[in-house]
């Protein structure tokens, strides 16, 4: 050990992880023709001066309030009614595809038998495959699918919000301590009971939390998926940007800011009070 | 004098910490203090490491006045002392070996500095002292997977690598047991003797300082009550010192590392 | 009185989820039944013969990896710019440009990716390009908040030892907060990385390149089996990123 005293044991790894990078970043950069300087170019400069000096000030006429007002409750409303089918679907989803309530598992000290674990596959796929498609590519298929307007928005959100809540509600399950549950398994409880007295109790303040986090990230994704014309405040901001109104696109993204900035607010206070 | 207090005490808020200390050590010295938990032995140390400024008083170190210096002088003064913590504060993400290189941070340009991040120059030199404390098969160990006692040693590795003038020790070996805590307080003494730098450590086992140190200092509520050679020191003046007091050494807290993984 | 309250705002939740069904009148009716789902049906079903032919697996292909990169480099790109901001924006320079910094980090991450995206296509053209850059900007508000915090939250004991015995601040950086700090940042990286390729996947609607743009063509000339394709392409693309940075994690995290 004291023959090869210099040599440090991390340098190979280190000077392949570097070639890597390089190796990895030079076709990186060639793909997406990556040049920030064009944001800084005259003309381009000029262009994005100009549709951005229309910001100020903001449009405030009447009408347009009122339009804007309805936007912000139907981008709202989206939100909230997408979680509300999202959770429709993902709490069962959850309790099948997590090992917590496997009777299998409770009997044999934590591990799963073949069967167990195969028959949970198929809904764990089906989670993935919901969350895994972006919700706006589900937004483009439905508003094709059931014409513009908000209920496009709503079963994109239902369908992508269910896989994500499933899947994260399952590995909540599985995350706290299984033996109250396996517990009450062995002493012959139903598996639903003795989800609600052994899982339940210590998961409900970690699950409260996520979901007011999701229902959040909900409200973002509500307004973005308006782009593609599932209705609410993104579809107006689209409309205004195609417009070149400036000063439209500004009092929007202000609501927006004042949408987010509630919700982060609301969802601090709720994860409060209720975990 | 390498070292001077003149009338130096310390307010941390309401809390008087020292009061008036007048103190003066000769290069090469090799000083215990000892006193019972909370008498302000960690505040002495932090005094003559110049991590504070003392409220009223002067200190005085390797004939400079390092609060009357610039900032930049005050580094190179800074170079020239090392203080060796009680619980050393050590990333629990870094390796040993760069643990123990940047003890030389003080004297390396930072381009030298962050060159050593990227690549360890100077294995061979950490490997010696790590040698010299029995921590030479945990070099390229993180430190997060030590104990507290190995951590304290490679503390000391990491002073004694920055191969200081001044060495200054706050409870170096609390976390060890009493034959490790016998080694390295022998490696601190020798190193020190061997190259005439001054060592200044506080320890709370009042037998390793009386057994390794010439000079015995025992402070207690922020004064000092004696400064003796060793051999003067007796028990009547220990169990004034240590009265109602109970010989505890405290625990070391370990570094750990706490990670928010955001869940997608 | 606390259970008081709690079960008002439960209350209050359930009367928000009724609002919000009631505004937004959904005729669930007419959706599922009436032959309507029949006809959501048929529609589907024309998603299911994929378009296999070779010339348009090469096109879709080509597409993966201009997304792959958009959404690469521009987490990369946010990185850099996040952290430069973060400094600041966790006092480290004093207090006017702390403001300043967070100021910035804000109006970044206000402003969603598909406008930026709106924004950089005006300035940079068409293409991945101004993908790139729209999901940089973004990023690096969220990233820059994200990092300004773990940074604040970092202990500062390690870096001051250093400076104690004469280092310079960077070196105390780099030597003190960083070996902390670095798992944090790159747990934080992946997770925005995992957000990234979805949204790089749709920033094609608004003409910023990669697979969104084939998607978008390819269902308005009512190209279904092209357009099955191409979000079985995504699908692919997300679980590998999704598997990537999951590798990643376990490897260089490690809690």
């Amino acid at each position: 050990m004291l023959k090869a005293d210099s040599r440090d044991p991390a340098a190979l790894p280190r000077l392949l992880l570097a070639l890597l990078a390089i190796a990895l970043l030079w076709p990186g950069i060639r793909l997406s023709e990556l040049n920030p300087g064009v944001l800084l170019q005259a003309d381009n400069r000029r262009e994005m001066g100009n549709f951005v000096s229309a910001f100020w000030p903001p449009a405030h006429e009447p009408d347009f309030l009122r339009l804007l007002w309805d936007a912000t409750l139907q981008t709202l409303a989206v939100a909230t009614a997408g979680m509300t089918l999202a959770l429709l679907l993902a709490i069962p989803a959850s309790l099948l595809a997590s090992r917590a309530l496997s009777l299998r598992a409770a009997s044999r000290g934590g591990r799963l038998g073949f069967w167990s674990r195969t028959l949970r596959l198929p809904v764990r796929g089906l989670l993935i495959f919901l969350r895994s498609v972006p919700e706006i590519v589900w937004a483009l298929l439905f508003v094709r699918a059931v014409g513009l307007g908000p209920t496009a928005g709503v079963l994109a959100i239902a369908i992508t919000y269910s896989g994500m809540l499933g899947k994260v509600y399952a590995e909540i399950f599985e995350s706290v301590d299984q033996r109250p549950a396996h517990a009450l398994l062995h002493a012959g409880s139903s598996r639903l009971s003795a989800f609600f007295y052994g899982v339940l109790p210590a998961a409900a303040a970690e699950l409260v939390s996520y979901t007011v986090y999701r229902w959040e990230c909900a409200i973002r994704a509500s307004v973005v998926m308006g782009f593609v014309g599932a209705g609410g405040l993104g579809q107006q901001i689209d409309l205004s940007m195609r417009m070149f109104a400036g000063a439209e696109v500004a009092s929007m993204l202000l609501t927006f800011l004042l949408l987010v900035w509630l919700a982060d607010q609301l969802s601090r206070l709720l994860r409060g009070r209720l975990a | 004098m390498t070292l001077r207090l003149s009338d130096a005490s310390l307010r941390h808020g309401q809390v008087q910490a020292l009061h008036g200390i007048d103190l003066q050590i000769a290069g090469g010295e090799r000083v215990a203090i000892i006193g019972p938990s909370g008498a302000g032995k960690s505040s002495l140390l932090q005094l003559l490491g110049t991590a504070i400024e003392p409220s009223t008083g002067t200190v005085e170190l390797l004939d400079m006045a390092p609060w009357r210096l610039s900032a930049g002088a005050r580094q190179r003064l800074r170079a020239r002392i090392a203080l060796i913590h009680q619980a050393p504060p050590l990333p629990p993400r870094q390796r040993v070996v760069t643990a123990v290189l940047a003890g030389r941070l003080g004297q390396w340009s930072t381009l030298r500095g962050l060159l050593n991040l990227l690549h360890p120059a100077d294995v061979p030199g950490v490997r010696e002292v790590l040698t010299d404390l029995g921590m030479a098969e945990k070099i390229f160990v993180q430190c997060g997977q030590l104990s507290g006692g190995q951590l304290q040693r490679v503390g000391i590795a990491r002073a004694l690598y920055q191969q200081p003038e001044i060495l200054l020790a706050d409870e170096p070996v609390s976390a060890m047991d009493p034959v490790l805590a016998e080694h390295s307080l022998k490696t601190l003494n020798q190193h020190a003797s061997e190259r005439g730098v001054t060592l200044i450590a506080s320890l709370h086992a009042v037998e390793l300082a009386l057994a390794h140190f010439p000079r015995v200092i025992g402070i207690r509520e922020g004064r000092i009550v004696f400064d003796r050679p060793a051999s003067e020191v007796s028990s009547e003046m220990l169990d004034a010192l240590y009265a109602n007091e109970q010989l505890v050494s405290p625990p070391l807290p370990l570094p750990a590392l706490s990670l928010q993984i955001p869940r997608c | 009185m606390r259970a008081l309250i709690n079960t008002a705002l439960v209350l209050v939740l359930l009367a928000a989820v009724a609002a919000s069904f009631a505004y937004l009148s959904l005729d669930l009716q007419a959706l599922f039944g009436d032959g309507g789902l029949g006809q959501m049906g048929a529609y589907a079903l024309r998603f299911l013969s994929p378009d296999l032919s070779p010339d348009h697996l090469r096109a879709v292909g080509k597409g993966a990896l201009e997304t792959l990169a958009m959404s690469g480099l521009g987490t990369l790109l946010a990185v850099v710019l996040g952290l430069l901001l973060a400094l600041p924006a966790a006092g480290r320079f004093g207090w006017p440009l702390q403001g300043v910094a967070r100021l910035l980090l804000n109006a970044l991450r206000a402003i969603p990716e598909l406008v930026w995206a709106a924004l950089t296509v005006l300035a940079a053209g068409l293409g991945p390009n101004a993908g790139t850059l729209a999901l940089a900007l973004h990023t690096s508000g969220v990233l820059g908040r994200l990092f300004a915090e773990a940074l604040e939250n970092a202990p500062p004991e390690p870096a001051a030892a250093i400076r104690l015995q004469g280092g310079s601040q960077v070196t105390a950086f780099c030597f003190g907060t960083l070996p902390n700090l670095w798992p944090q940042l790159l747990a934080y990286s992946l997770y925005r990385w995992e957000n990234n390729i979805r949204m790089a996947s749709v920033l094609g609607f608004v003409g910023a390149g990669g697979l969104g743009q084939m998607l978008y063509t390819t269902l308005s000339l009512f190209q279904e089996a092209q357009a099955s394709t191409v979000i079985i392409a995504m699908l692919v693309l997300v679980l590998l990123v999704d598997a990537l940075s999951d590798v990643l994690r376990q490897r260089f995290v490690r809690v």
